[in-house]
């Protein structure tokens, strides 16, 4: 069996067509249209003060853009993840960042408001996302820490460690529910759902700084991470850093989803299809899949983004139903791909 | 210019595994590493490349510890092939070879690519270079993982100012390999010791091919050398038969190496 494939560059010149496609169509669709012409004519700047510009640029762009960050941000964890995992069906869920920031968050909205009664409203939505940062980061910790032997990270010891604690953490998130208030429950569940709803200025920005950080740093990790396709005892022998490695993938890994989750909540099945889907028609080095990834990453999320705010409108569909909706069947496919192969 | 270990000792799992290994490996020989199943072959392989430490005991490469040498100096004139090593992910089985050039990405050659070519040439799997490796026949994917060794220790250092021997050591090349290419795999890894003056050793289990291809054979049996030297003479008819418990009758060929029936 030889391997179809698209060179890299037309890989990721495809990647970002599909990105600025997405882009169009989020940024055209919603609760107000704004016609595909308007739309050209204010990106070239020859609009001013229309209430459809007014529309775009507080509310959609930073939603659009957040959409970006956040897919690019899971799309670029989950490669990390994969590669480091040396699996395909690896997640960046694995290693707690979701689950330790679904805690933290449900902490804060259950005994937030009874802890600091006095926080105001917007320092709250704050609170409630520096609190989640805190929790994926921590439990990556815990999990990364557990998982330390003689002979450094032990990647399975990581994997099993991170099944135990997001179980922990899953019992704690139950408990909070089930003494939350009717309205805590109701934004627990919203949170867990993953919205891009919530993106302000100010926050997009510092998402998409991280993300951006992220991104770069992941991509000096390809040719190591190549390299660890062989085994860890191989790479080794080649030179390679295992340990430094498995730090820098891990903490990439958990700043970025850690950032991302904060903002929107969960977003499912995006880090584990956008590296899979970029496997599958560029081939597996990483130099190609960790940037593909994040492209594609973010045109699912604009994607996903575009048709949930117009489906059901004027209600809003949780984004992260529908990147489950999407990506579970997905998800399926690959396996019987797998399957079919072994 | 030796890579040796001294009285190197190794345990796991509460026994000792290699009880005190003193021996001396100098390029330009192919050493066979041979011992029944257990004797400690792949144990000594592992401290000859650093990839496990000795509990006790020292491993010299040039009269240095190999641990503070360094991965990546180790890397530039080591290459190490794995007895069987499954590959994540869908890589062709030319990205596989070239990722042996891994080590050597800061300072490139010229060639890089025609050193990946010349490699899976040399190693009979250029044709196959194209296919993705995991669906190649384990024969094959150890002919690929020889051309990835061999195009990791392929040129002498750029900057190297003598005195520092590239070294290949093999656990178990010929495993999976057919009878026509254990022969052009031996003799490719003896062309390379006599011509390069490249140190090799391989763990081998076919006393035959190891008379035929090797110059000098360390024999282990409990953990210890029970002999080394010059391969015909470490391989007596009397040695196999109380190391193996297998009686075996010399014969002479046509072209004058000695071989073994085994009864």
């Amino acid at each position: 069996m030889t391997a179809p494939r698209l060179a890299p560059r037309t890989a990721l010149v495809l990647g970002l067509a599909l990105v600025l496609l997405a882009f169009m169509a989020g940024a055209a669709s919603g609760a107000y249209p704004i016609a595909p012409a308007e739309l050209l004519r204010m990106l070239a700047g020859g609009v001013q003060d229309t209430p459809a510009q007014l529309v775009f640029l507080n509310i959609r762009l930073p939603r659009l853009l957040l959409g970006v960050a956040a897919g690019a941000g899971l799309g670029v964890a989950g490669a990390l993840m994969q590669g480091l995992f040396r699996n395909p069906l690896a997640d960046p869920g694995l290693i707690g960042i979701s689950s330790g920031a679904a805690l933290a968050a449900g902490v804060v909205i259950v005994l937030g408001t009874q802890w600091f009664p006095a926080l105001p409203h917007t320092l709250g939505s704050w609170t409630l996302m520096l609190a989640a940062f805190a929790g994926g980061l921590g439990v990556t910790l815990l999990i990364y820490l557990f998982a330390q032997g003689p002979s450094g990270t032990h990647i399975g010891l990581m994997l099993l460690a991170g099944v135990a604690v997001n179980a922990v953490a899953a019992a704690g998130l139950g408990y909070l529910n089930f003494i939350a208030t009717d309205e805590q429950l109701r934004n627990i569940q919203f949170w867990l759902l993953g919205s891009l709803g919530g993106a302000r200025w100010s926050a997009v920005a510092l998402v998409a700084a991280l993300v951006a950080v992220a991104c770069t740093a992941a991509l000096a990790w390809a040719r190591p991470l190549n390299a660890i396709a062989l085994g860890e005892a191989q790479a080794a022998l080649l030179g390679v850093n295992v340990e430094r490695v498995k730090r820098a993938a891990v903490v990439i890994t958990a700043l970025a989803v850690g950032a991302v989750t904060a903002t929107t909540g969960i977003i499912g099945f995006v880090g584990l299809i956008a590296p899979h889907w970029v496997r599958l028609v560029a081939g597996p080095d990483h130099r190609v899949v960790l940037p593909g990834a994040a492209l594609l990453g973010a045109a699912l999320v604009l994607a996903a983004d575009a048709v949930a705010r117009t489906v059901a409108q004027p209600a809003e569909l949780p984004l992260g139903v529908l990147t489950a909706f999407i990506g579970g069947p997905m998800f399926l496919l690959m396996l019987r791909r797998f399957r079919s192969r072994v | 210019m030796t890579l040796q270990c001294v009285d190197a000792r190794v345990s796991a799992g509460g026994r000792e595994l290699l009880h005190g290994i003193t021996a001396t490996l100098r390029p330009g020989r192919f050493t066979a590493i041979l011992g029944p199943n257990g004797a400690g072959k792949s144990t000594l392989l592992s401290l000859l490349s650093a990839q496990r430490r000795p509990d006790a005991g020292q491993v010299l490469l040039d009269g240095q510890p190999v641990q503070a040498l360094g991965a990546h100096a180790l890397a530039l004139r080591r290459a190490v092939m794995p007895q069987e090593s499954a590959v994540a992910f869908d890589f062709t089985a030319r990205e596989v070879a070239e990722l042996g050039r891994y080590p050597h990405r800061k300072q490139p050659t010229a060639d890089e690519a025609g050193i990946v070519e010349q490699a899976l040439a040399a190693t009979d799997v250029a044709a196959l270079a194209p296919r993705i490796f995991n669906t190649l026949s384990g024969g094959e994917k150890a002919r690929v993982h020889l051309a990835r060794a061999l195009a990791q220790v392929w040129a002498p250092l750029p900057n190297d100012t003598g005195g520092a021997a590239r070294w290949l050591l093999l656990d178990e090349p010929t495993a999976a390999l057919d009878l026509a290419h254990q022969h052009q795999a031996l003799r490719l890894l003896r062309g390379w010791a006599h011509g390069q003056g490249v140190g090799v050793a391989a763990v081998l289990h076919d006393l035959n091919l190891a008379l035929r291809y090797a110059d000098d054979a360390l024999l282990l049996a409990h953990g210890e050398a029970a002999s080394h030297g010059p391969v015909a003479e470490v391989l007596t008819a009397e040695r196999i038969a109380r190391i193996w418990g297998i009686d075996c009758t010399p014969v002479q060929t046509g072209d004058g190496v000695l071989q073994y029936l085994f009864n």
